[in-house]
């Protein structure tokens, strides 16, 4: 796991406002089928400051954490951990990264840039790894540096 | 919601078999040397590894040779971008639904 996920998108509301549904309204579209808790989810909440925490809460009120707020910028930035772990639980010492920036495109209308990244935190990535993702060729080098890695480690 | 390569890679000296195998493809025994598990243990958790499809073997000449399987890699990363796809898209639904401020 080394290429982090990003996604650009437009979204035809004020930044502003964008950054208020993401972040204090986030209970309002987080979907329900991304909940880990054996509980359902009732409420999935975002404490709206600097180590603010990122947690749900379930049915039977029991509380699960997903992670913290470390920047908190409206209505430009909102980074907080994701610390989801590849046991699917929260892990205090897992720390993946969202990053989710907010550009004024037009008093309607926001561009939303949103990144996931330290992937690492799930599975190492060596070099090998992370030129699969970015060889220009894609799999045609890979495979010829694992052929070479293959005939040395033979030898 | 759980993946397999995920839980996969969860456990820590699983992970480090899966490292060693990112240099090349190489044979259980070497794989076995300076880890501090069993080479039985090792097998197990290259059985895992195969099972999430991280991990394949070829057979070149009289010996097995484990590599890493990017299918399997691959197949995580897309999982988190449909995840991310996925909450994305309820996030835009939602912040477009009101009249914008």
């Amino acid at each position: 796991m080394s290429a982090a996920v990003k996604r650009e998108m437009l979204v035809n509301a004020s930044r502003a406002h964008a950054f208020k549904v993401f972040t204090d309204d986030i209970n309002r579209w987080w979907p329900r089928e991304h909940h880990i808790g054996k509980s359902p989810l009732k409420r999935a909440v975002i404490e709206p400051q600097v180590s603010g925490r990122w947690y749900s809460i379930c049915e039977d009120d029991s509380e699960i954490d997903v992670g913290r707020v470390q920047t908190w910028d409206p209505p430009n930035r909102v980074v907080m951990t994701w610390q989801i772990n590849g046991s699917w639980q929260y892990d205090p010492n897992f720390v993946t990264i969202i990053d989710v920036a907010f550009e004024d495109v037009t008093p309607t209308q926001c561009r939303v840039l949103f990144e996931h990244r330290g992937l690492d935190a799930y599975g190492p990535a060596s070099d090998a790894v992370r030129m699969m993702f970015e060889a220009p060729n894609g799999w045609g080098e890979t495979l010829s540096h694992f052929q070479r890695l293959a005939e040395e480690s033979a030898s | 919601m759980t993946y397999e390569g995920f839980a996969a890679l969860a456990e820590p000296t699983r992970r480090q078999v899966f490292e060693r195998l990112a240099s090349g493809p190489l044979p259980v025994g070497r794989l076995a040397k300076g880890l501090p598990v069993s080479r039985p243990a090792v097998s197990q958790h290259l059985k895992v590894l195969q099972d999430a499809k991280l991990v394949s073997v070829e057979r070149v000449g009289t010996r097995r040779l484990y590599q890493i399987d990017y299918r399997g890699v691959q197949a995580m990363q897309r999982y988190l971008e449909r995840f991310w796809d996925q909450s994305l898209a309820a996030f835009k639904a939602a912040a477009e639904e009101e009249p914008t401020k």
